[in-house]
């Protein structure tokens, strides 16, 4: 037990990599074997979790369970990790759903030895960003993500894979290039990367004197939008998010869970863990330009929400008008740090990074589960499916409540909350979202009715196109998620709590 | 005096080379079992040499010393230090998996490896991989030169003989010529050094620890500095005279490829640093600058070259000079960052080319077309040769987790120190090698299969599985475990710094 | 009176003459079908000639016997030695040579112009020089002519004559024009004769002008060189070799020691003159050998220019220089009787001299495949070779002299070199037989060609690798010029 408790980090984060090794070397073709072991597997570290949860104290400032190892001595850098508030949320969500994903993914039929190595590690490479206090290993398991995803994409998609996957990693690695270069300054410049210490060394430097032949303070805007822009790829914030509908789509069903209920909060992770404590002061003063971009994703994501006649992509557009709300809050926050109202936007944005991992991912696995079904996802072949599959139209139903903000589920939440924060500090572009939020309501309203309600596309009813209910290994996914869903609507504080000392603690 | 291993790891490959001219032509497999432990023995040699470098102390181990013209001063004269013992390691390697892909079968239709005078393939392969072992362990120029001309001439045979029908006179003449030019530069530059430091101390000597003491006067070492370390470059494939690399590549036997790329160019990379920058270091300085514009083009140019090719050979062949261009660009920073990385980019390239090439090697076997739009779906075949290629494919575009990664960020950072505006052009190559990379590994091993292609594709030998995880390992280990290598090639690098003065 | 020492300085001349005594008492007794037989006994005479000389005539410093003629001292000794491995190898060649080697006057007449190449490279004094040259020239013309009913072998004969004869004359005229001047004949004196500027430069530059018409010949420089390709196509092959390689050296043997110790004084003037001669004579042999199609025209050609290389050395006037030019014409030496050695044994059984005809050898013979590349790369310049290291010891040297643009050229020429040398092997390795049925076409190697071939091929390979002992007697030999 002493060596659990004093390597609950590194077991959490390499647990998975491991168990894909194990994978490896089982004999092929036993699929029952691969799926029970993968989800097995998965479990040890969302039990890890869960004690690293129970055992964390809030209220101790800074960083914990910290664990250092030599790495790349050359460069400075070293295996450090830590969790805080911040960051034991965002496992906890990582450890939840991948098991819940793999559980989806129990359809799965084709090369299933792969797909099960790839998403253990998959789920090693995001836990890896959570976890990282070194900057140069935040950058490997940031890029290190992408390898599995990639070829979850281009493996296991539907027909455009072969575009989207090659979309999806040509823009996130391009969008990490420039991310790539400032860590590079960052350690050429202090000869470390540990992020504790380039919090303060950077921070110190002074900005009148000269760097690289220009003023510290220019290196430290192009290293910003360097930082902004890789993350912003990820989040994705308007104009830079034309990857994900793609990526989304094609994506099979747990891929798609995964890529929108953990791998975006990466990105806004990064603002919160990088952006905010390395540029405060540049962050403060784009903060304005920020707002504008996550406004944008809010409305043009809420519109071309509406727009879609593929139920896949609408969930997909939903999740950049979602994830507009989290860099709303992270920007209002930047422009007024310290303020109470700050403290509020961040809390909302972080929970919503929570909440949109749990809702998001339940809609897409509601959409993969019609999928399978039908074969399709033309919203406009479905229709009035309500009375064949109730207890399928409850739960879709239920979940489309949370992700529009329904009081009483968690979205809500986090969604008052960063306007209530955001308000006094950006009002302007608060007021906009406002009005993003209302088409919110408009396009998820027009998703259920598009497939629930009105008239019964008798295609469906009878014959071998009979559409059957929702099953119980489909259903044992959603109970988890709802379970959250619900709880967080009703009682916050549990979750809330964490995160605000956190948050009250960092900025 | 202990066990000579360097200089029995130098000379197995001749003896066994002579072994092998000494047996009967038709004795194929014999020939073949002959080359396999002979480069098994060297294998293990050279990974012992890895784990017996001492890097407490450092400097030059194994010392071997034998005089061989006194009257010059020319001795034969081995050790290795951090910068050479992994490239020591690489030769093994790719050799020990370069015998493994070319065993051939006489019995099958199906026509891999080599087949067609297997004997006087593997013996001038392995005359081949003695001058390559002689030049990583040469502590003495005039010897360090004739290992060089020696791994140097092979090529010619090798890819003329056993190469690709269409372009392998062509190719193999361009290749030899080149190099041939390049040294014979060099050559001058070399002699020049010796009757000057001999002028200087008074010492007839070719021992290179001495020369490194010789005292060049600036303006001698500004004059001589290009021609030295560009002569050798040659073999680097420093642009832009890398236009032989690709063309022999191509026509080059799969073994050959790995051979060439993987080590080979490391041979002038290496014989680069080791003349040019270490004896006439005040050159170095002078000159890095122009080494930083050859070898950011070549980064990027490379890369461009190589996204739009259509050959897969010629794509590797491409990246080839990309990814060489960073090993230069390491080289030109002339600080610890920089040459750390280059060092570990020699070692990660080597491995990671020849896997590369192993695997179009073993695709073109079986389909006879390397054009990337003629192929497709090979992954349902041969699923191993996939995964390999894919893992070559990470380390090329240097995804963290691999050698590359581990590699190229030292690189990038000694560029920081010198020219950020270089690091960040140099940078744009990341993205292109992910381009195509990707989508070739897409269009190759996924894409649907052709029809012409249905039925005749077999999977991969047990001995090509082998080659392959050999290769793949070594890549993961470096890129997980850095301390694997990089304080070893950091040993070496101080030494460098030293010369340079300081820093 | 005659000491031991007199003695020891010609010993190995007198063997030569033994060994021909005893051929021509013991060939008349055999049949005609044995009369090939003389081969063994020439090279094994030969060989037992070398190892007594080895054994009992080495020499000691350097001093002049027999009443100034010869010079005793290692630059002869060490040529000598070289010579009569030479005579050995190309008797054995000679044997399976049709109409050469079944007929006992061919190996006399090799002894007998071994002789004067011995000679020739301790000759102390003019008079003595030219009687050697011409002992070594005439039985040569000869042998080029020997197929009597070949028209091209007699052709190559008579022009060897006509051109020999002439640049003999010129250079004789020289060597009065030298005794003229200085009033002796002692190559050893006329160093000190021409030292207190007894002689206007225009006119020393005349006067070796002469002589040089004389060596360039035998040696093969431009613009003395046209007769050699014609004469090596012509003559029988192993004749060729020998002229190549052994007369070759002889030349130089003579240039070696005639301009180091004689006209040191002018040296500025002649070591440019010469240095100009060496970049052309390169030039010219390298890109004449380029369109050759015939191997022989081809060798010959490269063999001019490898006169070139060498010449660097002799340049450098210096004693790294001389030793540089000895270890050369060494390593050539061994690899040119190579090269023709293989030419003999191939178109012995094909009767065939192109380069095309040499497609497929790698497959009909692996063995004659693998010598032709050791030859053929040491020609190149290509380690492990004797070529190799020949060539950077020369290029050393003269980059020491501070001749860089020289060796410029010299390497610029390599580079062509390089270019011919491997076209021919492509032919070897690559190419096959018009039907691919080499397998029907093997060349059989007799006994005489596998062992001098043999004994060439690691010749060449231990010039290259082990080269220390080579080198020290080389540079003992280029000591004694100082």
């Amino acid at each position: 037990m002493d060596f659990i408790a004093t390597h609950l980090l590194s077991l959490i984060l390499f647990v998975p990599a491991v168990a894909a090794v194990i994978i490896l070397f089982l004999p092929s073709g036993e699929n029952k074997l691969f799926r029970w072991f993968a989800l097995g597997a998965s479990l040890i570290p969302f039990v890890l979790s869960l004690v690293l949860w129970f055992s964390f104290n809030a209220s101790q400032p800074g960083f914990q369970f910290e664990e250092q190892y030599v790495w790349y001595e050359a460069i400075g850098s070293t295996l450090h990790l830590g969790v805080d508030g911040l960051s034991l949320s965002m496992v906890l969500l990582t450890t939840i759903l991948t098991p819940l994903a793999l559980l989806a993914s129990f359809s799965i039929n084709d090369k299933v030895k792969a797909y099960m190595m790839l998403f253990l590690f998959l789920e090693t490479g995001m836990l890896g960003v959570f976890l990282a206090l070194d900057l140069l290993i935040f950058f490997v398991f940031w890029e290190i993500g992408l390898v599995p995803m990639y070829f979850l994409i281009n493996q296991w998609g539907s027909a455009n894979r072969n575009y989207a996957s090659l979309k999806f990693m040509i823009y996130t690695m391009g969008g990490s290039l420039g991310l790539l270069l400032a860590v590079q300054l960052l350690g050429v410049l202090f000869g470390t990367f540990d992020l504790v210490t380039l919090y303060e060394r950077w921070n110190a430097l002074d900005s009148g004197s000269m760097l690289l032949g220009m003023s510290v303070g220019t290196v430290k805007t192009i290293a910003f939008w360097a930082f902004a822009i890789a993350f912003a790829v990820k989040v994705p914030l308007w104009p830079f998010h034309t990857w994900l509908p793609d990526a989304h789509t094609e994506a099979p069903t747990a891929g798609s869970m995964i890529l929108a209920g953990v791998l975006l909060k990466l990105g806004a992770y990064g603002f919160l863990r990088l952006i905010l404590p390395l540029y405060p002061v540049e962050a403060k003063y784009f903060a304005g330009a920020l707002a504008f971009l996550a406004t944008a994703a809010i409305v043009f994501g809420a519109f071309a929400s509406y727009a879609q006649t593929d139920f896949k992509r609408l969930v997909a557009y939903s999740s950049v008008n979602h994830m507009g709300f989290v860099v709303l809050g992270i920007a209002a926050a930047a422009f007024a740090a310290g303020t109470n109202d700050a403290t509020i936007a961040l809390n909302g944005a972080i929970l919503q990074m929570f909440n949109h991992g749990l809702s998001a991912a339940g809609m897409f696995f509601l959409v993969g589960v019609i999928y399978e079904r039908t074969h399709t996802r033309n919203l406009e072949e479905f229709g009035g499916l309500f009375p064949l599959v109730p207890i399928y139209g409850g739960i879709l139903i239920f979940t489309s409540m949370a992700s529009l903000g329904l009081p009483g589920l968690n979205g809500f939440i986090s969604e008052f909350l960063v306007v209530r924060g955001a308000l006094p500090i950006l009002k302007v572009y608060t007021v906009i979202s406002m009005l993003g939020l209302l088409f919110t309501g408009a396009y998820i309203l027009k998703g259920i009715k598009k497939v629930l309600h009105g008239p019964m596309n008798e295609h469906w009813a009878h014959g071998e196109h009979k559409l059957t209910e929702i099953n119980t290994r489909e259903i044992l996914v959603m109970v988890p998620l709802m379970v959250l869903i619900l709880w967080i609507g009703i009682y916050p504080a549990w979750i809330l709590d964490v995160i605000n000392k956190a948050v009250v603690m960092l900025f | 005096m202990n066990f000579p291993v360097l200089s029995i790891i130098t000379f197995i490959p001749m003896v066994a080379a002579a072994i092998m001219l000494l047996m009967p032509a038709q004795r194929k497999n014999e020939t073949r079992a002959v080359a396999l432990a002979a480069a098994t023995l060297a294998l293990i040699l050279s990974i012992w040499v890895y784990f017996n470098y001492d890097q407490a102390t450092a400097g030059y181990q194994f010392i071997e010393r034998y005089n061989w013209l006194p009257a010059l001063g020319i001795s034969l004269y081995f050790g290795v230090d951090g910068m050479s013992t992994p490239l020591v390691m690489l030769t093994g390697v790719v050799m020990f998996t370069g015998v493994l892909i070319s065993w051939g079968d006489d019995d099958k239709h199906v026509m891999a490896g080599i087949q067609d005078r297997p004997r006087e393939f593997f013996a001038f392969l392995f005359i081949l991989a003695s001058g390559v072992f002689g030049v990583f362990v040469s502590l003495d120029l005039f010897m360090l030169f004739f290992f060089y001309e020696i791994a140097v001439f092979p090529m010619y045979l090798l890819i003329a003989i056993w190469g690709w029908v269409q372009t392998r006179e062509y190719a193999a003449m361009k290749l030899t010529l080149y190099l041939f030019i390049g040294s014979v530069v060099s050559l001058v530059g070399v002699l020049a050094m010796f009757w000057v430091q001999y002028q200087n101390t008074g010492l007839l000597t070719f021992d290179m620890l001495q020369m490194e003491k010789a005292g060049f006067s600036q303006a001698f070492q500004y004059i001589w500095f290009l021609p030295v370390f560009l002569g050798f470059a040659v073999l680097g494939g420093i642009w832009p005279f890398h236009n032989w690399s690709p063309d022999g590549h191509v026509a080059a036997p799969t073994a050959v490829s790995m051979f060439h790329a993987g080590v080979l160019m490391k041979l002038g990379a290496f014989a680069a640093l080791r003349v040019g920058v270490m004896l006439l270091p005040e050159g170095a300085k002078q000159w890095s600058w122009l080494i930083m514009i050859f070898a950011g083009v070549a980064v990027v140019y490379g890369a461009y070259i190589a996204f739009v090719q259509m050959d897969l050979k010629y794509m590797i062949g491409f990246s080839s000079v990309s990814h060489m261009g960073l090993v230069m660009l390491g080289f030109s920073t002339l600080n610890r960052a920089g040459l750390t990385g280059a060092g570990v980019q020699m070692f990660s390239h080597g491995v990671m080319t020849a896997l590369f090439f192993a695997i179009t090697g073993m695709i073109y076997d079986r389909s006879h077309t390397r054009q990337i739009p003629e192929l497709g779906g090979m992954s349902k075949i041969m699923p191993f040769a996939t995964v390999g290629f894919i893992i070559g494919g990470l380390v090329s575009m240097g995804m963290p987790g691999f050698s590359g990664f581990v590699a190229e960020f030292p690189i990038f950072m000694g560029v920081w120190r010198v020219q950020w505006l270089v690091a960040v052009i140099a940078s744009i190559s990341i993205i292109i090698t992910a381009a195509y990379i990707m989508r070739n590994i897409r269009q190759v091993f996924f894409g649907d299969m052709p029809a012409k292609l249905e039925g005749h594709m077999t999977d991969v030998t047990i001995l090509d599985k082998v080659a392959i995880t050999t290769l793949c390992l070594l890549m993961i280990i470096i890129g997980l475990f850095p301390s694997f290598m990089v304080p070893m090639v950091e040993k070496g690098v101080e030494n460098i710094l030293r010369l340079l003065g300081g820093a | 009176m005659f000491t031991s020492t007199m003695f020891a300085s010609i010993l190995p001349e007198i063997l030569i003459l033994t060994i021909a005594m005893l051929i021509l008492v013991v060939e008349p007794f055999w049949k005609e079908e044995k009369r090939r037989n003389v081969g063994w006994l020439t090279a094994g005479g030969l060989l037992a000639a070398m190892v007594i000389s080895f054994l009992f005539g080495q020499p000691g410093d350097p001093i002049t016997t027999l009443g100034g003629m010869v010079r005793f001292d290692w630059l002869g000794f060490f040529f000598k030695m070289l010579f009569m491995f030479a005579g050995a190898a190309t008797a054995l060649l000679f044997m399976d040579s049709e109409k050469v080697g079944h007929r006992g006057e061919a190996y006399l007449l090799l002894l007998a112009s071994l002789l004067g190449m011995n000679l020739m490279a301790v000759s102390a004094d003019l008079v003595m020089l030219y009687l050697a040259i011409e002992t070594t020239s005439i039985p040569l013309y000869v042998l080029a002519g020997f197929m009597l009913g070949d028209a091209k072998s007699t052709e190559a004969g008579f022009k060897y004559l006509l051109f020999g004869a002439l640049t003999s004359t010129v250079m004789l005229y020289g060597f009065s024009l030298v005794f003229g001047f200085s009033g002796t004949t002692d190559i050893y004196q006329l160093a000190s004769m021409f030292q207190a500027g007894s002689l206007s430069i225009g006119s020393a530059l005349g006067v070796l002008a002469l002589i040089v018409v004389g060596l360039g010949f035998k040696v093969s420089i431009v613009p003395f060189h046209f007769w050699a390709p014609d004469v090596y196509e012509g003559s029988p092959t192993p004749v060729a070799g020998f002229l190549s390689t052994a007369s070759k050296a002889a030349g130089f043997a003579v240039l070696v020691r005639l301009f180091f110790v004689a006209f040191p004084s002018f040296a500025p003037s002649w070591t440019l003159a010469f240095a100009i001669l060496a970049a052309i004579t390169m030039t010219v042999g390298n890109l004449l050998a380029l369109p050759q199609t015939n191997i022989k025209r081809l060798i010959a050609f490269s063999s001019v220019a490898h006169a070139g290389y060498a010449l660097i050395g002799v340049v450098a006037l210096t004693q790294l220089g001389a030793a540089s030019v000895v270890f050369y014409l060494a390593a050539y030496l061994a690899t040119n009787l190579l090269a023709f050695g293989i030419v003999m044994a191939f178109s012995r059984v094909t009767g065939l001299e192109d380069i095309k005809d040499y497609s497929g050898l790698s497959r009909r013979s692996p063995a004659l495949g693998l010598m032709m590349l050791a030859a053929f790369l040491s020609l190149a310049g290509m380690p492990p070779f004797g070529g190799f290291v020949a060539k950077v010891f020369v290029f050393a040297a003269g980059i020491q002299a501070g001749y860089l643009w020289l060796v410029i050229v010299g390497i610029l020429n390599s580079i062509i070199g390089v270019y011919y040398y491997l076209n021919v092997l492509k032919y070897v390795y690559l190419y096959r037989m018009p039907e691919q049925d080499e397998e029907n076409h093997l060349i059989p190697l007799s006994r005489p060609y596998a062992i001098a071939l043999a004994v060439l091929v690691i010749g060449v390979i231990l010039i290259g690798t082990v080269f220390a002992p080579w080198f020290s007697w080389s540079d003992a030999a280029a000591m004694n010029l100082f």
